[in-house]
């Protein structure tokens, strides 16, 4: 590749993602003089296609994509490939969940259980069995509730162990089961579209992708951010020649296959959204019949934008008028096929619902709410649980600990439960205990300080992971959990367009002395004479059960991995005369919310400006790279055979102005000081604009034992210690971070 | 027969699937890979342009890596796949500095090592494992001399290149542009 990078110009990016193939540039002594192994031509030998499969969900990500794991000759673990039946991946899976074997090769896994010797923090543990492990956590949760009372231990969890793990909350007597996916990240949209439609977009999101015509995407990277059916529908749509409009201040990959890229000053969408929706109003390219029919606070609505012109938001967000009308009338021109995303992280300036409420209503003006091209009537199928006994009531819940805060909040706040956890912010009521299950908290939830001082004050820290991260270095007793690769779990039912079930099972017994959540669950339900809640010694018991009174089995289900159902009417979009009722209170559309006024805040979105970067600082923005799961995929070593760090991206006349340059190593500094643990290679590219510098989430670890991974790349969330906190429902957001670049001490050897 | 892979430059994401659905498939090592994944973006700020394109073996059809393989390890099969025997091969390296693309890799086993359009899936009637798990389907796989194959049929609807052409290679991955 020498040849094409020294003939480019300065304005010309050219990488090569993946990585190059690492003998190719070594091409030295070591190849020449290899001892010669032949494998023979058998290698590739035809036999290997027709092995044992035994079916899976996908764990590395949340959009759990149903597919086959097969096996080599010697049995083991070879490769997984999509289920052509699955609505989540029409049989073809992402990089995450092709590399996904390397979650269970992963040689730096969790292998046994721990139990800290020393103070907390400082990583020296013991190794214990089980019986040791799951005694000593029953101990210290009863000697919590019996202190404080039940509600006083916390979950945080994320993914598959969540399901029993919240059974044995629930069972315990608290509710405090938080998941990061709420507060960090889509709350804000789950709130804002409940309280205009009753209803909220769901995973894998209700767009309806495939059939647009027009896509409009705010700072949402599809394709960066590789939810699968999103990245296969958007691709289906670009065959079809729709249109795509993306707001982004980084040229990012959906942005390259845009018909308009808006280049829009960080902060101020609300300013575009609203321009938008008067344009939308005023030139009267809105549904009428629609808004007519489903729903209120129109007048107040036209009102309220009368004053947002695409002259006024043009000084705000630096788009001309000329591209915020086209691009307005390019989405009146493709309604109601078409889809103004609802975004997935959306925790970017402390006012995201209000944001993600003017989405809404540009949909519902648009009158893509219910219709083919915009946002389809999503299907499940419903699964009997098994009877348990009835969870005891819950004596005070997360509302409780600083009421009248986040009264909008649909889901649990972890930062609530964070705070509460550090005496000096007087809570209600304290929290004393935290099970840490498959998010790496330090990672997960900015200000890390704050996390660290609440981690101190903590009786009992566990955590469950099958990677030692950052938050299992600060725990009490850390357990082992195996794979999703070596385990049953609770069958998928989410929601799609038509209702289908899978299955998860193990595709080998579980590795080192790890184990799956559903035991780890039941053993500690034991421990503390909650047994009755988990009755069934096997999780495939359960399943079997389960499926039975649906009229199928698991022996059924594990020829199959999926059954897709069909729907029970043919309703995907809304009847030319359907009336429609709308979970909200006036059962209708609410593009006036009436119920957020009553809470004390404003009824229609504004645009307020957010501070802007300081001289010589950039505002720090973040996202994702499309062979990553936030931070917990960073030491998988097929993935990070394709990305093993991250890069800071920088404007070439920033760079200029820094006599920065490709490939160097820089460290980055805060708006508080806060320098970065590790240095970060720097890509110049045009893609970023000059106010900003970009990177990707999930580097930068400081676990050691993480041994591929460890200080590759920079930390945004170590950065990340202004949070501008949602009023109305606890989203953290994070986009109002400054950085600066440090170029001393900064070179790979000074790191490591 | 004339096997030819034409790859979506409109639709290509760079996720890498391709890359890491090669390695797992062909067990290529860790550290090295049959595929890659370029991406070319052009002009300034904020007037850019963006191609990004899965790349590999171009299984060219004037294939300079088998015209100077000293012991014939390199060699075209039927329908025209450049494919390396690693008994024969021995690591000389030829193959790769003769190589316009940078395709091929030196195993760490001793041999020369690139993609083989995964013939031994062809075989089975199956496509190449980076076109059959591309989540945006953007890899069209196929015989040339047949008109309704999926590549000829969208090498014929739209517009497409190769890389180096002037090389002299005649090289059988194409690119829609």
């Amino acid at each position: 590749m020498n040849q094409f990078l020294s003939c480019m110009t300065n304005r010309r990016d050219f990488i090569r993602i993946t990585s190059m193939g690492a003998g190719v540039l070594a091409v030295g002594g070591g190849f020449y003089q290899a001892a010669r192994a032949f494998s023979g031509p058998g290698k590739t030998s035809e036999a290997i296609l027709d092995l044992a499969r035994t079916p899976t969900y996908c764990e590395i990500c949340f959009w759990k994509c149903a597919g086959w794991v097969y096996r080599n000759e010697e049995g083991k673990i070879w490769k997984i490939i999509g289920n052509d039946e699955d609505q989540h991946c029409s049989g073809r899976f992402c990089p995450r969940g092709t590399g996904g074997v390397g979650m269970y090769y992963d040689g730096d896994r969790l292998k046994t259980p721990l139990i800290r010797t020393e103070e907390r923090g400082k990583q020296v543990f013991r190794e214990t069995g089980w019986p040791e492990a799951l005694d000593y956590i029953a101990t210290r949760m009863k000697s919590i509730r019996n202190a404080h009372g039940p509600e006083s231990l916390a979950l945080f969890t994320h993914g598959s162990g969540s399901t029993y793990l919240s059974s044995l909350m629930k069972a315990f007597g608290s509710g405090n089961i938080a998941e990061p996916s709420y507060a960090q990240c889509r709350g804000p949209r789950d709130e804002a579209f409940m309280w205009t439609f009753g209803e909220e977009v769901y995973s894998p999101e209700i767009t309806d992708i495939r059939d647009t015509k027009c896509l409009v995407l705010i700072g949402s990277h599809i394709g960066e951010n590789m939810h699968n059916g999103q990245v296969q529908e958007m691709s289906d749509a670009i065959d079809k020649g729709a249109t795509i409009i993306t707001v982004d201040p980084r040229f990012s990959t959906a942005a390259g296959k845009s018909k308009y890229w808006l280049p829009i000053k960080p902060s101020t969408d609300i300013a575009l959204l609203l321009t938008w929706i008067h344009e939308v109003i005023y030139n009267e390219y809105y549904d009428k019949e629609y808004v007519e029919k489903y729903c209120t606070g129109f007048d107040q609505l036209k009102e309220h934008v009368r004053n947002f012109t695409p002259e006024w938001a043009y000084g705000i967000t630096t788009l001309t008028p000329d591209l915020i009308k086209k691009t307005a009338k390019e989405m009146a021109n493709a309604a109601p096929a078409v889809i103004v995303h609802p975004g997935r992280h959306v925790t970017w300036y402390g006012d995201d619902t209000q944001r993600i409420r003017a989405i809404a209503i540009l949909n519902a003006l648009l009158g893509s709410w219910g219709r083919r091209g915009g946002f389809y009537r999503p299907a499940r199928q419903t699964i009997p649980s098994y009877p348990v006994p009835e969870f005891p009531p819950l004596r005070k819940t997360w509302q409780d600990l600083f009421p009248g805060t986040y009264s909008l909040a649909g889901g649990v706040v972890s930062n609530a439960l964070i705070d509460a956890s550090i005496p000096e912010n007087k809570p209600a009521y304290p929290i004393k205990g935290w099970i840490v299950n498959g998010t790496n908290l330090i990672s997960t939830i900015p200000n890390q300080a704050n996390t660290l001082k609440a981690i101190q004050n903590l009786d009992l820290l566990v955590a469950i992971d099958t990677m030692p991260m950052e938050i299992t270095g600060w725990a009490d007793v850390i357990l082992p959990e195996c794979t999703y690769l070596e385990r049953y779990d609770a069958l998928r039912t989410g929601p799609h367009r038509k209702p289908a079930i899978a299955l998860r099972m193990p595709a080998s017994d579980p590795m080192y002395n790890t184990r799956p959540g559903y035991w780890i669950a039941r053993e500690l339900s034991k421990k503390l004479d909650l047994g009755q809640f988990f009755p069934m010694e096997k999780q495939e018991e359960l399943l079997d059960w389960q499926l039975k009174q649906i009229g199928s089995s698991l022996e059924l289900m594990k020829k199959t991995g999926v059954i897709t159902f069909e729907r029970e009417a043919d309703d995907l979009y809304f009847a030319p005369d359907e009336e429609v009722a709308f979970a909200t209170d006036s059962g209708k559309i609410e593009l006036y919310s009436a119920y957020i006024e009553q809470l004390g805040f404003d009824p229609l979105p504004k645009y307020t400006p957010h501070e802007e970067p300081p001289e010589g600082f950039y505002r720090l923005i973040y996202g994702r790279a499309p062979m990553h799961t936030f931070s917990r995929t960073a030491n998988n070593p097929n993935l990070t055979d394709l990305m093993d760090e991250n890069t800071v991206w920088i404007n070439p006349k920033v760079a200029k102005a820094w006599a920065l340059n490709n490939d160097q190593y820089i460290r980055l500094r805060n708006q508080d000081g806060v320098v970065s643990d590790f240095p970060i290679k720097i890509r110049i590219t045009e893609r970023i604009r000059w106010d900003s510098v970009y990177m990707v989430h999930g580097f930068g670890h400081a676990q050691k034992q993480m041994k591929r991974c460890y200080g590759r790349g920079a930390s945004d969330t170590q950065l990340i210690t202004r949070v501008m906190t949602d009023p109305l429902m606890g989203g953290t957001g994070m986009r109002g971070n400054f950085v600066t670049f440090i170029t001393e001490n900064s070179d790979r050897e000074a790191a490591s | 027969m004339r096997y030819a892979m034409a790859v979506d430059t409109k639709k290509c994401v760079g996720c890498s699937d391709c890359v890491v659905a090669c390695q797992t498939e062909n067990k290529v090592p860790i550290g090295y890979c049959r595929d890659w994944v370029v991406e070319v973006i052009d002009g300034t700020y904020p007037q850019l342009e963006a191609e990004i394109r899965s790349e590999r073996c171009n299984h060219c059809s004037n294939a300079p890596c088998v015209r100077c393989c000293p012991t014939g390890a390199s060699h075209i099969v039927n329908g025209g796949i450049v494919l390396v025997t690693p008994g024969k091969c021995i690591g000389c390296g030829a193959c790769i500095a003769s190589c316009p693309y940078d395709a091929r890799y030196p195993h760490p086993e001793g041999y020369v090592d690139k993609c083989t359009f995964c013939q031994h899936r062809i075989v089975k009637g199956m496509i190449p494992a980076c076109a059959a798990v591309c989540p945006t389907r953007c890899i069209y796989f196929g015989d040339l001399d047949d008109p309704n194959s999926d590549v000829s049929v969208k090498l014929k609807k739209r517009k497409s290149k190769t890389l180096i052409p002037e090389a002299g290679t005649r090289p059988q991955l194409y690119f829609l542009i």
